[in-house]
């Protein structure tokens, strides 16, 4: 049996659970938004601006708390990319995901201490909360504050190129979110790595 | 002198305006006015009645910019010093001169005075409500029918209302009642101002008309529009209000919803996009199907 490493310290385990559980919120109110229409909205517009501008705040504060943690406790040295050979490591990657995986082989880069994400992992990471999650929350404090957006942006609506660059940013979060759980269950057993996220020990 | 110049430039544009208007804007085009007091014997200067000073820029821009004073005022008024009994001429209202004409007949008139007739102006107010009230008739122009850039109409067709309720002078002409303030009683609305600099009072405050263009009955505030749907959604009443003059498709070349709107503005849940929701759903059935048929072999390699 393998040697259990303590990976998720408490801070990150709340944050990720929180965080998980606001977005799910904010998926939520802003499918209802989207798709809002007289009869068949699930929670009713209003409700959903207000607990969506509720959620939104909160969860760029804990975008700020993961900054800051990531400079702080040194969780940030799992988000650097090293770039030399990453697409090789990748597609080796991707190769196990998609055969490896089926032929009972094992994975290319374990988890160890040293390494908390595969390459695969880690560079998905990378984009979401250093790049997504920031333009998420910046179109987002926009569209929440709308009469500082300019008007017209290259002749269309300021607040409407906002709002399709959010809403664009939000469905790829929602399918990266998706994929995300699935690959969870690809741990030791299909529950362990949800477990992990509880108790901290991988 | 410049009021001459001004009908003279006009008259150059092929409209006929009356030149003997000019004699009535000389007092009334300007806060103070002259004349010969033949009991003192010589010119005296009065300072003019600012609520009886005409705009003659804006006169001679409005709807009935070629008619003659005397055309809705006494003949006598020609006579100075104007007698005082004329100040009891009753004023003609729109249908006196529009009921059956031919000439306006797109306007519907006769559906107008009807829908404002059952609303709370007419019904909550005694007689002195008349059309004049909101169209002042030496400046009222007709705005959502001609003019392309909404905004400007909705500023304009705004301060039509806000003219008696931002003005407690004017609100009291008509009522004893204290003028509701607009902000408090909006504080409901989410991005106020957004929504103020967005859409007309009417869109919510009046009952959508499919007889006239632009809605006249204003409701009592219980019925006003309070459900974000009404607009937030793909049948948005804004099409059938605001941009009932643009509304011509319903959907634009790049597959968004009420395409009109997004000349001006952007409304959640109004303006979503055929070929976006085609995609993402599309994208996310792909994944789905790729997340199963990897479970499943998963499953049985296992």
């Amino acid at each position: 049996m393998a040697e259990k490493i303590y990976l998720y310290p408490v801070w990150i385990r709340l944050w990720h659970m929180l965080n998980a559980f606001l977005f799910l919120i904010l998926l939520g109110t802003g499918l209802c938004m989207q798709y809002s229409n007289p009869g068949t909205t699930i929670i009713p517009f209003d409700v959903s601006v207000s607990l969506h501008n509720i959620t939104g705040i909160l969860l760029s504060i804990l975008f700020v708390i993961f900054i800051f943690g990531n400079l702080f406790t040194g969780n940030g040295k799992y988000y650097k990319i090293v770039w030399k050979g990453l697409i090789k490591r990748a597609t080796k990657q991707f190769i196990f995901y998609t055969v490896g995986v089926f032929k009972k082989q094992d994975p290319p880069f374990p988890i160890s201490k040293k390494r908390k994400f595969n390459p695969m992992q880690l560079f998905s990471y990378v984009v979401v909360m250093y790049v997504f999650i920031p333009l998420l929350i910046i179109t987002g404090l926009a569209l929440f504050f709308p009469d500082y957006i300019p008007t017209q942006v290259f002749t269309k609506s300021g607040i409407h190129i906002t709002d399709l660059i959010h809403i664009i940013i939000g469905f790829a979060l929602s399918m990266f979110m998706l994929i995300h759980i699935y690959f969870c269950t690809m741990g030791k057993t299909p529950l362990s790595n949800f477990k992990s996220m509880i108790n901290g020990w991988h | 002198m410049s009021i001459f110049l001004y009908a003279q430039e006009i008259t150059e544009e092929n409209v006929e305006y009356s030149r003997e208007n000019s004699k009535c804007f000389l007092c009334h085009g300007n806060h103070m006015y002259s004349f010969y007091n033949e009991i003192l014997e010589h010119n005296v200067t009065k300072r003019m009645n600012p609520y009886f000073v005409i705009d003659s820029v804006l006169f001679y821009n409005q709807n009935h910019k070629s008619f003659e004073c005397i055309d809705c005022h006494s003949y006598d008024y020609r006579s100075f010093p104007h007698d005082n009994e004329l100040q009891m001429e009753p004023m003609p209202a729109c249908l006196d001169c529009h009921e059956g004409d031919d000439a306006t007949a797109d306007y519907n008139f006769e559906k107008i005075d009807q829908e404002f007739l059952e609303s709370v102006h007419s019904t909550k107010h005694s007689q002195e409500f008349t059309c004049w009230m909101c169209h002042n008739p030496h400046s009222y122009k007709i705005n959502a029918r001609n003019n392309v850039n909404i905004k400007e109409t909705i500023v304009y067709d705004n301060n039509i209302c806000l003219s008696c309720h931002a003005d407690v002078d004017k609100y009291q002409l008509i009522t004893n009642m204290s003028n509701p303030n607009i902000i408090e009683k909006h504080e409901w609305l989410p991005n106020q101002l957004l929504h103020f600099s967005s859409v007309r009072c009417i869109e919510c405050h009046t009952q959508i008309s499919d007889k006239v263009l632009v809605a006249h009955l204003v409701q009592t505030k219980d019925k006003a529009v309070k459900l974000c749907v009404e607009c937030h959604s793909t049948n948005s009443r804004l099409m059938a209000k605001l941009y009932k003059f643009q509304a011509t498709e319903t959907r634009s070349n790049y597959g968004f919803f009420n395409a009109s709107i997004l000349n001006n503005t952007y409304i959640i849940g109004a303006n979503r996009n055929l070929y976006l929701n085609v995609t993402s759903f599309s994208i996310l059935g792909f994944i789905v199907l790729g997340i199963i048929i990897h479970l499943i072999l998963r499953i049985r390699m296992k």
